[in-house]
């Protein structure tokens, strides 16, 4: 019993040993990134930042918006240099409670003006499309609704998944909320709760989808362009339709960056801002086969993906989706 | 009586940090206001979700204590063949972790999405919290009061319900209890099966707003819903006494002839092990299969090992150190106090991990930003959380510590610390380390607290599994899983062992 014990002591000592000297090696400066992004891509993105510059980015991941509310509880003590988002409503949240600091001019210049808010605190760096998808065998072409606000009407009852959890569909709820008005959005969201099976996230709607389990979801395109470029096992029986005539779900979402007030590295922090938002960065966005679009005009989209011109967006601006606004409305219709 | 006052000082400030997350809560709901209480919680989501909370934990209850109590009494009471190896196959499910049961069959088939599969999913996972109890005190039963209900005529159908049943009750109550709280607070399993309870609400709350009001409600309710179970469990125990006087004739009871029934028994029993192991222990092998192909990052499998394993440790230990002092307290100094500092270390034992971790965020923002963000801070939510293991096993082994003996090692002329450390510490070791074992596991596989909680680039297996599940990307989430079960086998088979030497 006796050995055991300092056996067990001795290899918890290694084990703890090795497990922090794994955590704080490296000599150079190093950016804490708050990322929302799909780790995979960021990686790609980090690496090629380091690359470049030789400072090193350590990610922190989650979701937008529990990290934007995250940062703003840390505030002054928030250990976050950089944060990059999925969405914008999470963008908008941080920099409404005064947490980014401002993007110097050539970092703004970079991004076409739809991009950036009107505080120039952050930058698009990526964009992403709303898209209804459907499995052929349970949806007609002519069922297929005009606009996303039909997803309400009793017709949908039970067949239209969403991740009513996540804030991809969150910021599709901005949107509606920024098209529609208030009273349309919770009349829509009462039909949604009484219509829609709810996923833990867009692959899993997708998935579902695929296997017949709910006949339509509505999701953002690179999902199923990503699947397809793999393997399309879990998309071979998806469609999707884009709803364009500037409807609600033809939205287009931008993925965020920004830094950190409280970082005591701006000016590495605004490197990388400005190396995601660089024709370089956004060269990387595009081959990294994440299949999202580049915001940039100068580097040409995948040609796999529908240019974002054809889909006929809504004009929205980019600081103003309500994000709190959202979840309560959610709230009180059940979804959340 | 007097109390020690270090003694006292320590257990009063361990039972300070673990009511921590529960006082945060009430302080919460107070600062948040009635009409704001009573808009986020009157309203339909909460009805659903306590629907299905309740549905789910009182079928779950139900049906480990069905199951638990009869795979025991099977394994301890009759002829069925192999006996040995059906206990650690039955016991074996502890090692597999509920959401490696659930990623197991929704990798398999969707069809175990919603209420029907969750509760076979829960029963799966969680039926050895009612069998390994109920099994232990089968054995220490005297079988003389069975044989005198068979001599005075009972059938034995009838002496099992009237004399054996009575006997199990606070095994059987206490193994479901366990059960009913662990459901209470499961995250990852029900979140994979689409099946919402208070607990996946919260998680979804705390997606979209952090620690906003909405997922410190739903906390609340949690609260209040644990403490409905404790309550209930101790008047169903009710005042009967179970001890007696004498510890009987311990020797094996005659075992039941089973005859024609041995082939359902077996069969029965052999479908509960292919469940609950087979099935999710071929799927990972199969998923490892599919996924070899395409990715297996050993340096990354490595780190997250030692990672996990490193945590367990010091989570163990901290766990243990903080529970003993206070186990101690009230098995040696009973009383109205200790009784008070005891049962405030059950707080918060239906709590989430993610409603401890945001408390632990805000208090440790607010007050001592240093530990924010490090292993310190992470190791205290790891204590909070499994303080209740700990005490458990530490009080069991104290009670079974006569202070007599250490009477007698000082009447022999040993130094206080000496008699302790000769006597007493050898005497209570095993039942500590039983503790310790416990926790380790639940820290192995704790999700949410550690992906909130831990130093920014630190990954266990069950962050890297979590992470991968997620995307569907279920073949590089098998690797994760497949480690998580290699690190609990060990820890699993010392606690049947344990077990199987107790009282």
């Amino acid at each position: 019993m006796r050995k055991a014990g300092r056996i067990a002591a001795a290899l918890a000592a290694a084990i703890l040993a090795t497990g922090l000297s794994a955590c704080g090696s490296g000599d150079g400066k190093t950016l804490t990134l708050y990322n929302a992004q799909h780790k995979d891509l960021m990686q790609v993105m980090i690496d090629a930042f380091t690359e470049q510059t030789g400072i090193k980015v350590e990610m922190r991941s989650g979701g937008d918006t529990a990290l934007a509310n995250q940062i703003i509880q840390e505030g002054d003590s928030s250990p976050a240099d950089v944060f990059a988002t999925e969405n914008s409503p999470a963008m908008t949240l941080v920099d409404r409670a005064g947490g980014f600091s401002h993007l110097d001019a050539a970092t703004i210049g970079q991004v076409p003006d739809q991009y950036v808010p009107s505080t120039g605190n952050w930058a698009g760096f990526a964009a992403r499309s709303t898209v209804f998808i459907y499995n052929p065998s349970q949806v007609t072409e002519d069922q297929i609704p005009t606009s996303i606000m039909d997803l309400a009407k009793p017709e949908w009852r039970g067949r239209i998944g969403v991740a009513a959890g996540g804030a991809d569909f969150q910021a599709i709820v901005s949107a509606v909320l920024a098209v529609e008005g208030e009273p349309a959005t919770a009349e829509w969201l009462a039909g949604l709760d009484h219509n829609a099976k709810i996923y833990d996230n867009n692959i899993a709607a997708m998935r579902a989808v695929n296997t017949g389990q709910v006949p339509a979801a509505v999701i953002y395109h690179y999902y199923w362009y990503q699947d397809q470029a793999e393997s399309g096992e879990d998309s071979k029986n998806v469609k999707l339709h884009f709803f364009r005539n500037q409807d609600a779900g033809a939205f287009i979402s931008v993925s965020g960056v920004g830094m950190l007030a409280a970082s005591d590295q701006q000016a590495e922090a605004q490197q990388f801002v400005s190396f995601l938002t660089s024709d370089a960065g956004q060269r990387v966005l595009v081959d990294s086969g994440a299949l999202e679009y580049a915001v940039s005009d100068k580097v040409p989209t995948n040609p796999a993906l529908t240019p974002l011109a054809d889909l006929d967006a809504p004009t929205i601006d980019v600081g103003s989706l309500n994000g709190p606004k959202v979840v309560e409305l959610m709230q009180k219709a059940g979804l959340l | 009586m007097a109390y020690p006052r270090p003694l006292l000082l320590a257990c009063s400030l361990v039972a300070l940090l673990a009511a921590v997350p529960l006082l945060f809560i009430i302080g919460y709901t107070i600062d948040v206001g009635w009409s704001e209480t009573w808009r986020l919680l009157v309203r339909p989501r909460v009805g659903d979700l306590l629907v299905n909370t309740t549905e789910l934990v009182v079928g779950g209850m139900l049906a480990s204590a069905v199951l638990g109590t009869a795979a025991a009494w099977l394994v301890e009471r009759t002829d069925l063949p192999l006996r040995r190896v059906w206990h650690v196959l039955l016991a074996a499910p502890l090692a597999v972790p509920a959401f490696v049961v659930s990623y197991g069959w929704v990798s398999l088939t969707p069809a175990v999405e919603g209420y029907r599969g969750a509760l076979l999913i829960v029963v799966l996972a969680y039926y050895p919290l009612v069998y390994l109890p109920v099994g232990a005190t089968l054995r220490g039963l005297d079988p003389a009061l069975e044989e005198s209900a068979r001599s005075l005529g009972l059938g034995s159908w009838r002496t099992f319900a009237r004399v054996v049943l009575p006997q199990l009750r606070p095994a059987i109550l206490g193994g479901s209890l366990l059960v009913g709280l662990h459901l209470l607070a499961e995250f990852g399993a029900l979140q994979m099966l689409r099946f919402p309870t208070f607990t996946t609400a919260i998680y979804d709350q705390y997606r979209s707003s952090f620690n906003g009001p909405a997922a410190n409600m739903l906390a609340g309710v949690l609260v209040l819903y644990c403490g409905v179970l404790v309550v209930t469990e101790l008047s169903l125990r009710g005042r009967h006494r179970y001890a007696r006087l004498g510890s009987g004739v311990s020797r094996t009871a005659e075992p039941a002839r089973l005859g024609w029934l041995t082939v359902p028994a077996v069969a029965g029993l052999g479908a509960v092990v292919a469940l609950a192991l087979g099935v999710p222990l071929a799927s990972v092998v199969r998923w490892l299969l599919v996924g070899a192909s395409t990715a297996f990052p050993v340096g990354d499998l490595a780190t997250a090992t030692a990672t996990a394993a490193g945590l367990g440790l010091a989570g163990a230990l901290a766990t243990v150190a903080l529970a003993s002092p206070v186990a101690w307290l009230a098995v040696r100094h009973p009383g109205r106090i200790a009784t008070l500092l005891e049962r405030s270390t059950y707080t918060a034992n239906a709590l989430p991990g993610i409603v401890v971790a945001l408390t632990l965020v805000t208090l440790s923002l607010r007050v001592l930003p240093a530990v924010y963000q490090t292993t310190t801070l992470l190791i205290i939510a790891y204590a909070i959380m499994f303080l209740p293991r700990a005490m458990v096993a530490a009080r069991a082994a104290i009670a079974q510590a006569p202070p007599v003996l250490d009477d007698v090692a000082l009447a022999l002329g040993n130094s206080p610390m000496r008699a302790w450390r000769r006597v007493t510490l050898p005497l209570i070791a095993p039942g500590i380390g039983a503790g310790a074992i416990l926790v380790f596991l639940a820290v192995v596989t704790e999700l949410t607290a550690t992906l909130l909680l831990s130093p920014t680039g630190t990954e266990t297996l069950a962050t890297q599994f979590w992470s991968e599940t997620n995307d569907i990307d279920y073949g590089a989430a098998a690797p994760y899983a497949a480690l998580m079960v290699a690190l609990s086998t060990p820890a699993t088979l010392l606690l049947t062992r344990s077990v199987r030497r107790g009282p």
